[in-house]
């Protein structure tokens, strides 16, 4: 398979046409932007948390295939999930998708990211593994952001 | 499937090989593939002979300029004033003085915006820039605006991408103090009409400056004919070094006007009570500057004379309508930037493909575009996209280097569908 082809995965670019969680929380506990001024991708991510479960997720943005797969994948991923483990797997996926060209990755760690596995690819692409993680910076900063009563004011953007 | 056009007919005495030939990037491979340098707008390749200067330079000539009394220095200097005065003949401003060296088009429209604002600009005043400006043509302007209390418009455009000239004279009164232009669009292409401009504005008694960055590799430029206060460029677009670029400002402006930088070179006495400047250029001056940059700027000022202006414009022209004719047959195609005056610039957006994602895939073809909102993020706006993709063309680019953005295209669509 070449490079390309493995970049742009049936799933990845299935996952660009018709993303999930594509939508905007009406109610929320988190949410942050998630903004690349240098080449203009822009997303914004809700949260609803149930104690430490994530138990509702929802995004809304514009950018390239790689960015919108990842952030559509991210959410499926971490529904459902606990705060510590969606870092969790965040740590994984980060580690896997900055791992030096040429460094071998295992098929383990591969297959521990579930569907996010397919972003792997894109750790041949140097420039591009900005917009994989494009996303996870959000969800990262919307947790951080501890706001403790559920919003229904709009974005902040 | 894409209807593309074997057989292509270049000006016959267009030497576009042995031009060629003179950029030795353009023979190497990227991802295996020959390089496709289809990014001229972000920045052009050196030919030879910008190269070998520089290299000459710091092996036999390296001093600091103006100060010493050493033969280097004599030589570092000579060679430094001999590249503004191929600059100024370049340009044909009347007087070395008024040909100042900067780190770019951007130091020279911060310098501008800076100094003359601080000298002339008051509260109530008003400032005209255009709705197509990269961000350095907006933000130096905000910046001094806020800080004088002057107010910033904005000269609209339609959805062709030419500015509404009559709006723009209707926005002209005894309150407008300056107008900040684009003479070529990077994002659009459009060819704008800065001498009806310049002319409108100095009827209100407002001053001009013309951002050349994108004009000076592919159209002859006279600052006396075209009666602009001031115009910026950069080296780097130019086929020069980046980090070195050209303000021309007319002499008696630029007397007036406050210094920008306080420094080395640009004073003439300083005691710790007072003062003094040194004569222009150099008040504009300060520090050690750019040296090997203005020199390398002088040769590619060289290489381009020796080529010709109007031939590279026609050749470009010729270029810039068979990749427009091209692109246009591909479905899914939109060509951003419409105007019936335009240079070689092709921004374009395709309907299942982000432009990231295009670039991407070219580049495994060798072929080097550029994607993204290319500093008009208003532009984007104008249009309501996000980023375009971006083909822009050289006196070095063949009608090859569109096929192959073609077929690179066409792999595109197959994987996006």
């Amino acid at each position: 398979m070449s490079e390309l082809n493995e970049l742009y995965q049936q799933v990845i670019l299935e996952h660009n046409k018709t993303p999930r969680n594509f939508r905007k929380l009406e109610l929320f506990t988190h949410d942050a932007d998630g903004y690349n001024p240098l080449c203009g991708d822009h997303y914004h991510v809700w949260l609803k948390l149930d104690g430490d479960t994530i138990a509702d997720i929802g995004f809304q943005g514009n950018g390239c295939a790689i960015s919108k797969s990842s952030a559509s994948m991210m959410t499926s991923s971490v529904k459902g999930r606990t705060v510590a483990e969606a870092k969790e797997l965040f740590e994984q996926f980060h580690s896997v998708i900055m791992t030096k060209i040429g460094d071998p990755v295992s098929e383990e760690r591969i297959e521990a990211l579930g569907s996010l596995g397919a972003l792997a690819g894109v750790r041949e692409f140097p420039a591009r593994i900005k917009c994989a993680s494009l996303a996870w910076h959000a969800l990262n900063a919307a947790l951080t952001n501890n706001q403790s009563t559920i919003s229904t004011e709009s974005a902040k953007d | 499937m894409i209807r593309r056009k074997t057989i292509t007919k270049h000006s016959t005495t267009y030497p576009i090989d042995s031009i060629r030939n003179e950029f030795p990037i353009l023979g190497t491979t990227v991802h295996g593939r020959p390089l496709v340098y289809l990014d001229n707008a972000a920045t052009t390749q050196k030919p030879e002979a910008v190269l070998k200067v520089q290299e000459t330079y710091y092996r036999e000539q390296n001093a600091n300029i103006h100060r010493g009394v050493h033969h280097l220095s004599e030589v570092a200097t000579f060679e430094y004033e001999k590249a503004r005065g191929k600059v100024r003949n370049f340009i044909n401003a009347g007087d070395t003085k008024e040909v100042l060296f900067t780190a770019g088009t951007t130091a020279g429209i911060n310098l501008v915006a800076s100094s003359f604002g601080r000298t002339f600009l008051q509260a109530g005043d008003e400032v005209l820039i255009s709705a197509m400006e990269h961000h350095s043509n907006i933000v130096p302007w905000q910046l001094i605006c806020e800080e004088r209390g002057a107010v910033l418009r904005v000269i609209p455009m339609d959805d062709n991408g030419e500015l509404l000239m009559d709006e723009f004279e209707r926005m002209l009164s005894p309150r407008t103090k300056f107008v900040s232009v684009v003479q070529i669009s990077n994002s659009l292409g459009t060819v704008n009409p800065v001498r009806r401009i310049i002319t409108a504005a100095h009827a209100v008694g407002a001053k001009v400056l013309v951002d050349g960055a994108q004009a000076v590799a592919h159209t002859k430029v006279d600052v006396r004919a075209m009666e602009c206060d001031f115009y910026a460029f950069s080296g780097h677009k130019l086929f020069g070094p980046t980090g070195i670029g050209i303000l021309y400002g007319r002499q008696e402006l630029l007397d007036a006007m406050k210094p920008y930088q306080g420094g080395g070179d640009m004073i003439r006495s300083v005691t710790f009570e007072r003062t003094t400047f040194n004569d222009l250029p150099y008040k504009f001056e300060a520090g050690t500057p750019n040296i090997v940059g203005g020199i390398g700027l002088g040769a590619a000022i060289d290489f381009v004379n020796t080529v010709g202006l109007d031939a590279i414009g026609a050749y470009e022209q010729e270029l810039l309508q068979y990749g427009t004719a091209l692109l246009s047959r591909i479905p899914g195609l939109r060509i951003i930037g419409t105007a019936a005056q335009k240079a070689g610039v092709i921004s374009f957006v395709l309907e299942h493909a982000h432009p990231h994602d295009i670039g991407t895939i070219l580049d495994r073809e060798g072929i080097a575009i550029r994607t993204g909102h290319h500093c008009t993020q208003p532009v984007m706006q104008r249009f309501g996209i996000p980023a375009t993709a971006r083909a822009s063309i050289s006196l070095y680019n063949r009608t090859a280097d569109f096929d192959a953005l073609a077929a690179g295209l066409q792999k595109v669509q197959e994987i996006f569908g």
